[in-house]
């Protein structure tokens, strides 16, 4: 076997990022399904922690299997739509609870690619060029996805600062 | 655009915490599972894996390095599981309320090998004592007798394999992993009881 830097115990790395997984958790699927998906992206990585390259980005692996869980999420969704009396006015998913409840509505709202490209710059600090990686997409794609996702809230929360 | 993230409530992290520890335990993934205990000799870290108790380790022992070392020698699938130690954690007790004697749990000596673990595994029984050179001969090399001592420094297992009953055949107390202190409460409480 390779001889290399042994992995910390997972623990520290659930009380590292646990906070930060859950937050994107809520900011892509609301706090209904968060649980659920915080929960899966936790014990899957888990299991494919021991192969895990030392000296990773931690957080962006987390992030990048929470964004798989949340895009399977999205898609059940989208498949099996849930029967409501009134049809809400915005997706179902808006209502994540926060203390600036509007602006959070506002990102709940974007199309999903802009919303994860916006949380994942915004709230979690990751660079374009490791947002693409996760999105799939180019560099350029993932800050245009950021870029109009930012514009969208302007709009819809004007009082907002442009930073 | 400044979006503060709405604040992470502890008490939710501890609830998903625990889901994930069960969850991890019923996938087969929770290769070590640990907790801390308080004592009368201080806090003592409990490791476990599914074959049994494989570490206690003394605060002095650096109970964050212990666990790294562990994430390098067995699985770094570590997670703290309180109630998977509940029986050690009630022996334990037990042990230092003077109520129990000998305890009663399953081993995992895979930290231990070879002369060491026939060293840890040929201990005194409860309230008496031996000489470095009496335990060498009792686990089947009788010159070994600084090879006892290294194998009580690195008993992966403290308190539970006494070796804090292995003194020197002078009558001095001689060294322990959790400091000569820890050594000195141990066999006072032994022998009170």
């Amino acid at each position: 076997m390779p001889s290399r830097d042994p992995l910390p115990p997972f623990e520290r790395v659930v009380a590292e990022h646990g906070g930060t997984v859950l937050r994107v958790c809520r900011a892509l699927l609301g706090p209904v399904d968060a649980d659920d998906a915080w929960s899966e992206t936790f014990l899957a990585a888990l299991r494919a922690y021991p192969a895990l390259r030392p000296g990773s980005n931690v957080e962006a692996w987390l992030v990048t299997i929470a964004h798989r869980k949340a895009v399977d999420v999205h898609r059940s969704r989208a498949r099996t739509p849930v029967p409501v009396a009134v049809l809400p006015e915005r997706p179902a998913e808006v209502g994540i609870p926060a203390p600036d409840d509007d602006l959070w509505s506002a990102v709940a709202a974007l199309p999903f690619t802009q919303r994860a490209a916006v949380v994942y710059h915004h709230v979690v600090g990751l660079p374009y060029a490791e947002i693409a990686t996760i999105l799939g997409n180019s560099t350029d794609a993932a800050r245009r996805a950021a870029a109009d996702g930012r514009a969208a809230l302007r709009r819809r929360y004007p009082t907002e600062e442009p930073s | 655009m400044t979006l503060e993230p709405s604040p992470v409530d502890t008490a939710d992290l501890t609830r998903l915490h625990a889901r994930l520890t069960a969850a991890a335990a019923d996938a087969d993934l929770l290769d070590v599972a640990y907790r801390i205990v308080d004592t009368p000799v201080g806090p003592l870290l409990l490791a476990a894996t599914p074959a049994g108790l494989v570490r206690v380790a003394y605060a002095v022992e650096n109970h964050d390095a212990v666990l790294d070392r562990l994430a390098a020698d067995l699985s770094p699938r570590i997670l703290a599981a309180p109630a998977r130690l509940d029986t050690a954690a009630r022996q334990l007790d037990e042990y230092f309320r003077g109520t129990r004697t000998t305890f009663d749990l399953p081993l995992d000596l895979s930290l231990a090998r070879g002369f060491r673990r026939e060293v840890i595994t040929h201990l005194p029984g409860y309230g008496r004592t031996a000489s470095y050179a009496e335990v060498a001969a009792v686990a089947g090399s009788p010159r070994a007798v600084r090879a006892v001592g290294t194998a009580c420094a690195r008993n992966p297992l403290p308190v539970v394999l006494p070796c804090h009953r292995v003194v020197r055949g002078d009558g001095d107390l001689g060294r322990y992993v959790g400091g000569v202190e820890a050594k000195r409460a141990l066999l006072r409480l032994e022998t009170a009881a």
